[in-house]
């Protein structure tokens, strides 16, 4: 009985995770001409090649991962070198400067939007030039950073200091034992941190929105669709990016079990 | 020069290829590129783009005159007015709608155009001219325009449709729609009630408020593009919307009607291209306004795009079962019944804010309410706070 209620129960949630995806999914192949996402008429891939004529909506796409490649690099480095600067403080200061690095992750993202376009704009004024893309990046990477910080400060806490102590003592460089000893052991902090930073760029609105000049990227193009029917390519457009970062999902689980089970044999060696 | 002759002879076949229709034989060879470029700022899917075999109008003007440009969108009046007084861009061109226009001429936002630069200004129309929102006419040319009317469900409703008071009736409850922006909501009151939607006298303003918030028991949600599922899936029966967009569902879906209320009048709405004080080209603005008012081209967007066009030259080029349909072009009668947003001074402005927010709301948002529920966030935390430190010194 219990185990059926949890069944139940465990059912209901995924239904309540993915039905939405799904009916996204399934509508992107709707075969209409009135731009329906409620009634279905038929399986087409119309809508899959509107997506591929459309240029503004692939300028948008071109736009955003351009940015969202920018900015995950930007903010994984920045983060790493971070992380770092702050597992070596003690006391009051390590206190102060995670509260500080942590403070934008709680602030309201329209509070972050605003002050962020203040800055840009005084600054670009102050030299002549218009947000656009550049823009974009460094509001991105600002807010990016303190995610990639807590994704890698754990794992240097795990690390024991004294095997980057030990790499210096048989003669490697304080760099060379950065990336021999230090860097295989967070690895796996800075890319969850990257990806994370990835796809808050990736799907981010309301930064976006604010410090974007005249660059489109694609969260805001949509937005601006509502006036009249948003189209079924955006479905298309959706279900694929849900298909990339699925499969990339599986690749990375993958590998991940190989390691896994590769490091198991090799302990039991 | 005999070969590149011959590749842009080549290029413009292509060209021409991708362009199935012949209305736009391309007579002509591609201008080379000049290096400038002009920023354009219009409403979303409001540009024919090459999609379902329509001619792609930017890239045709890069063609046609070798200025590049670069193409962005937004959803709202609001969100275009925040976007140029933040500062955080400049465009050269921009498609407000006719009160937004008369609030940027107000507050000296918009350049003057210099017509010489547009001669195709020449094929819009008299009545499109000198219009309330810019009365001079020197700073908008107008890009489109339409009326707002009524979606019903010829299922559910089966009598005549050409009244507001429809949307107040009860048989209809739960399943009318509204419009989600106060400008709109507030001028279908205003039409029943036979009042202006310019209105600057309170009183009107407070009794079109009235009207609303006894329609609100009636109404199933305020909304805007979600109209058309809504409309098309049978889950509502009434909305009011803009005569542009109703081709989309009136010509699909034969369960769906359009009516404009024709005797206590509509609104009489304008998109208009304007030019932003800060423009970077202005010369190469004003081209590209140039050409959109060519007949030619401005038939084809209208074609696309789904909106009426103010040129009677463009509008023979339209087919037939467009030009005839009274949604599109509705007789004269009716277009003269209707009116023109105009921007509201300060004050009216602040009271329909005001008003809005107590109609959807329930109730003024003041500032009281705001301090009670912060006051009453902190004293739940305080609380939370004393009794773990009880609890804590008692276990000690």
């Amino acid at each position: 009985m219990k185990k059926a209620v949890s069944r139940v129960y465990l059912t209901l949630i995924y239904i309540f995770l993915y039905a939405p995806i799904l009916l996204l999914v399934v509508f992107s192949f709707n075969d209409t001409d009135t731009k329906s996402r409620t009634v279905w008429s038929g399986f087409s891939l119309r809508w899959y090649e509107m997506l591929f004529q459309d240029r503004m909506l692939l300028e948008a796409l071109k736009n955003t991962l351009i940015i969202a490649v920018c900015a995950a690099l930007g903010a994984t480095v920045l983060g790493t070198v971070a992380a770092i600067g702050i597992n070596s403080m003690k006391g009051w200061r390590k206190k102060l400067v995670m509260n500080v690095t942590n403070l934008p992750m709680l602030n309201p993202e329209i509070v972050t939007g605003v002050s962020l376009m203040l800055l840009m704009v005084f600054v670009a004024n102050l030299f002549g030039i218009s947000l656009g893309m550049g823009s974009i990046i460094l509001a991105h990477i600002t807010f990016c950073l303190p995610y990639v910080i807590l994704s890698i400060l754990p794992k240097l806490g795990q690390m024991d200091p004294h095997l980057y102590e030990a790499a210096q003592d048989l003669g490697c460089t304080p760099l060379r034992s950065f990336f021999k000893v230090v860097m295989p052991e967070i690895m796996s902090g800075v890319i969850t941190g990257m990806v994370m930073a990835f796809t808050l760029s990736l799907d981010d609105f309301i930064i976006s929105y604010f410090c974007s000049g005249t660059t489109q990227t694609l969260p805001v193009y949509i937005y601006s669709m509502t006036k009249k029917r948003v189209s079924p390519e955006i479905n298309a457009l959706s279900t694929l990016l849900f298909a990339v970062i699925l499969v990339l999902l599986l690749i990375i689980n993958i590998r991940q079990g190989r390691m896994g089970k590769k490091e198991e044999k090799e302990a039991d060696v | 020069m005999k070969r590149l002759r011959r590749a842009v002879l080549l290029l413009t076949c292509v060209l021409a290829a991708c362009f199935p229709s012949p209305a736009f034989a391309q007579e002509e060879e591609a201008v080379p590129l000049t290096g400038e470029k002009i920023y354009v700022y219009n409403w979303g899917e409001y540009i024919a783009d090459g999609k379902d075999g329509s001619l792609d109008i930017n890239t045709e003007f890069t063609r046609r005159t070798g200025i590049e440009v670069d193409y962005s969108t937004f959803d709202t009046n609001e969100s275009l007015y925040s976007k140029l007084v933040s500062g955080g861009a400049s465009y050269d061109v921009i498609i407000p709608s006719d009160y937004m226009v008369s609030k940027m001429i107000n507050e000296g936002m918009l350049e003057k155009l210099d017509f010489s630069n547009i001669p195709n200004y020449q094929y819009i129309d008299e009545e499109y001219r000198n219009l309330s929102y810019d009365p001079t006419n020197e700073y908008s040319v107008p890009y489109t325009w339409g009326l707002v009317g009524i979606f019903y469900n010829k299922q559910y409703v089966t009598e005549m449709v050409d009244s507001w008071d429809i949307l107040w009736d009860e048989k209809y409850a739960g399943k009318i729609l509204m419009f989600d922006n106060p400008r709109d909501a507030f001028g279908i009151a205003q039409k029943k009630l036979g009042l202006s939607f310019n209105s600057t006298d309170e009183d009107e303003w407070i009794q079109a408020a009235v009207q609303l918030k006894e329609q609100k028991p009636l109404v199933q949600a305020y909304v805007m593009d979600q109209i058309f599922n809504k409309m098309e899936s049978g889950e509502a029966w009434l909305a009011p919307y803009y005569a542009g967009d109703a081709a989309l569902l009136v010509e699909e879906n034969e369960n769906i009607g359009f009516a404009i209320p024709t005797k206590q009048g509509t609104n009489f709405f304008v998109d208009a291209m304007c030019i932003p004080k800060g423009c970077r080209n202005k010369s190469g603005a004003e081209a590209y306004i140039n050409f959109l008012c060519d007949p030619e081209i401005a038939a084809a967007n209208m074609e696309y795009i789904g909106y009426s066009t103010p040129e009677s030259a463009a509008k023979e080029l339209l087919p037939e079962e467009v030009v005839n349909n009274p949604i599109y072009y509705p007789p004269q009668e009716i277009i003269e019944n209707s009116e023109v947003f105009v921007d509201l001074p300060q004050e009216t402005s602040l009271q329909l804010d005001a008003l809005w927010a107590e109609v959807k709301m329930g109730g003024p948002g003041d500032s009281m309410t705001l301090v009670l529920t912060l006051a009453g966030f902190l004293a739940l935390y305080l609380a939370v706070v004393i009794y773990k430190k009880v609890k804590r010194n008692r276990e000690c």
